[in-house]
């Protein structure tokens, strides 16, 4: 597998597809693992972390599950191919900051994705479009056993898994789920909403994690707690609250619907409109519309553009995308242009 | 003068970073000055806070100072190390570090005690299962040696792995 190819490839998160997708985006699962014996990658001189990457490599060549999966080096990558595995989830920004002695494993549908030499030795994840963490969690649970049979994790038994930052101790887990929840910002009660979630002991984040601010009604919410609970304990909190956060998005949907229908659709049909003239737009703009069209679509108020269809533009409109369509480097002016042209001629084929 | 990093508007904040002794100088308009100074909040956050819960290792000053030298044998890390970084560095240290890291621990979590999952290979060693536990010591002391850069007694352990992995696989 190619970099490349994954242009041609729509990843598995943003099929669009799965319970709930019209609330939520994706559910994601990763596990922080580290190998006994050596420091952690912040910690590590040159030849440990290439012992790690090699180590890592051999254990993975011998897993079943990740015999199509392609291991691609930083070293041998450019910033924009960097970039775009960024964009599509399957690494952090960290990750591509430093390149030494650092690499991910990328299966072809992007389901799966292991960074190594991260902030641990292993950052394995598992991505599902939809509300799914339950089979997210089987996945990736089966993919730490695989890999445990060939790797030695520090572990002890009283503190679990061992991580490089104490957040992560215990199980190594965090489970976010990416939720479109367009009502509970027009209606204004999302700030209610996220300051009862933080108290919670439950964190939200922006579209591209930690650091990042929501943008685009866009949000990521992920469980805080790694030590003193079981996996199913944790998965079963956050199943619970983001149900019920489902439910608040609902029936704001409804609300709208119901009190303020003319405008709402005002809304959606004027998105609509700039994204199928403008010839020069912002990434933020683009994220912001598509939005407005992506609730237009769960609503039924827009009916001959696919969900899958604005999944797609919103990662095809990113810096890197864009860059990697046109083959060249683009100056951030030269992008909003062709973002536009993108997108026009996305929605001019519909 | 444009903003250095939208290239749009006019730069009205002047900024000047030191980073690893290399000193630039930003110009930015509002609007990115804004952005950058969340970013900076957010990334100064975590760390702070780390080192405000690690200070819950000493309670008196003399504690403090003791808590502080205490080094991880392993790696080199001291204490007072990882309170300014808020990341640990290696596995040991939580061994070296576990009376003071466990109400830490207990204040992220709300717990230090771990009810999870248990490597499944660990897991047969706790059953005494022969053989699983042989091979687990020999990975175990492959990564150590990783860890020592001691790369030719590592070879013969990796050696010895493939060994033991054919052998069980012709059982």
């Amino acid at each position: 597998m190619k970099i490349d190819d994954l242009l041609n490839h729509t990843s598995e998160w943003l099929k669009g597809t799965g319970p709930n997708s019209d609330i939520v985006i994706s559910s994601r699962i990763r596990l922080a693992r580290n190998l006994s014996g050596i420091p952690f990658p912040h910690r590590a001189n040159k030849a440990q972390s290439q012992g790690v990457l090699s180590a890592v490599k051999e254990a993975v060549g011998k897993v079943d599950a990740l015999k199509k999966a392609a291991v691609l080096e930083m070293q041998d990558m450019d910033n924009v191919d960097k970039l775009l595995l960024v964009e599509r989830h399957l690494m952090s920004y960290e990750h591509a900051k430093v390149t030494d002695s650092k690499a991910v494993v990328v299966d072809p549908d992007e389901v799966v994705s292991i960074m190594i030499n991260e902030e641990d030795h292993l950052r394995i994840q598992v991505m599902q479009s939809g509300f799914n963490l339950f089979e997210t969690f089987n996945i990736v649970n089966k993919l730490d056993d695989a890999l445990s049979e060939h790797l030695d994790f520090a572990f002890l038994s009283d503190l679990g898994y061992l991580t490089a930052c104490p957040t992560n101790t215990g199980t190594g887990m965090r489970g976010s789920v990416m939720l479109h929840l367009p009502a509970l910002v027009m209606t204004r009660q999302i700030n209610r909403i996220l300051a009862a979630i933080t108290k919670l002991s439950f964190t939200t984040r922006g579209l591209y994690g930690e650091g990042t601010e929501a943008s685009g009604n866009f949000f990521q919410i992920s469980n805080q707690m790694a030590l003193g609970h079981p996996e199913e304990e944790i998965m079963n909190n956050i199943n619970g609250l983001i149900r019920q956060i489902i439910e608040q998005e609902e029936q704001g949907r409804q609300a709208l619907i119901a009190q303020a229908r003319s405008m709402l659709e005002d809304k959606i049909h004027r998105s609509l409109g700039t994204l199928e003239s403008a010839h020069i737009i912002t990434s933020q703009e683009t994220i912001d519309l598509l939005s407005m069209l992506r609730l237009g679509c769960d609503l039924g108020i827009i009916k001959d553009i696919t969900r899958r269809t604005i999944n797609e533009l919103f990662i095809l409109t990113q810096p890197a995308h864009l860059q990697k369509i046109k083959n060249k480097k683009l100056t951030p002016q030269e992008r909003d242009a062709e973002r536009a042209q993108i997108v026009r001629d996305k929605l001019k084929s519909r | 003068m444009l903003c250095d990093l939208c290239g749009k508007n006019q730069a009205t904040v002047h900024l000047t970073e030191i980073v690893d002794e290399q000193m630039t100088e930003l110009h930015l308009c509002e609007e990115c000055a804004r952005q950058k100074s969340v970013q900076m909040e957010q990334q100064f956050g975590l760390a702070d806070l780390l080192a405000g819960l690690a200070e819950l290792g000493g309670k008196t000053a003399e504690e403090k100072e003791v808590s502080d030298k205490i080094k991880c044998p392993s790696c080199g890390l001291t204490y007072d190390d990882f309170k300014k970084i808020g990341r640990l560095g290696c596995s040991e240290c939580y061994t070296s570090f576990k009376k003071y890291l466990l109400p830490l621990l207990k204040k992220i979590h709300g717990s230090a005690r771990h009810l999870g999952k248990i490597p499944r290979v660990k897991a047969a060693a706790i059953n005494s299962a022969p053989g699983a536990s042989e091979l687990e010591e020999l990975r175990h002391k492959l990564q150590v040696a990783i860890g020592r850069e001691e790369f030719e007694e590592a070879a013969f352990i990796r050696d010895q792995i493939k060994e033991m992995e054919k052998r069980g696989k012709n059982k």
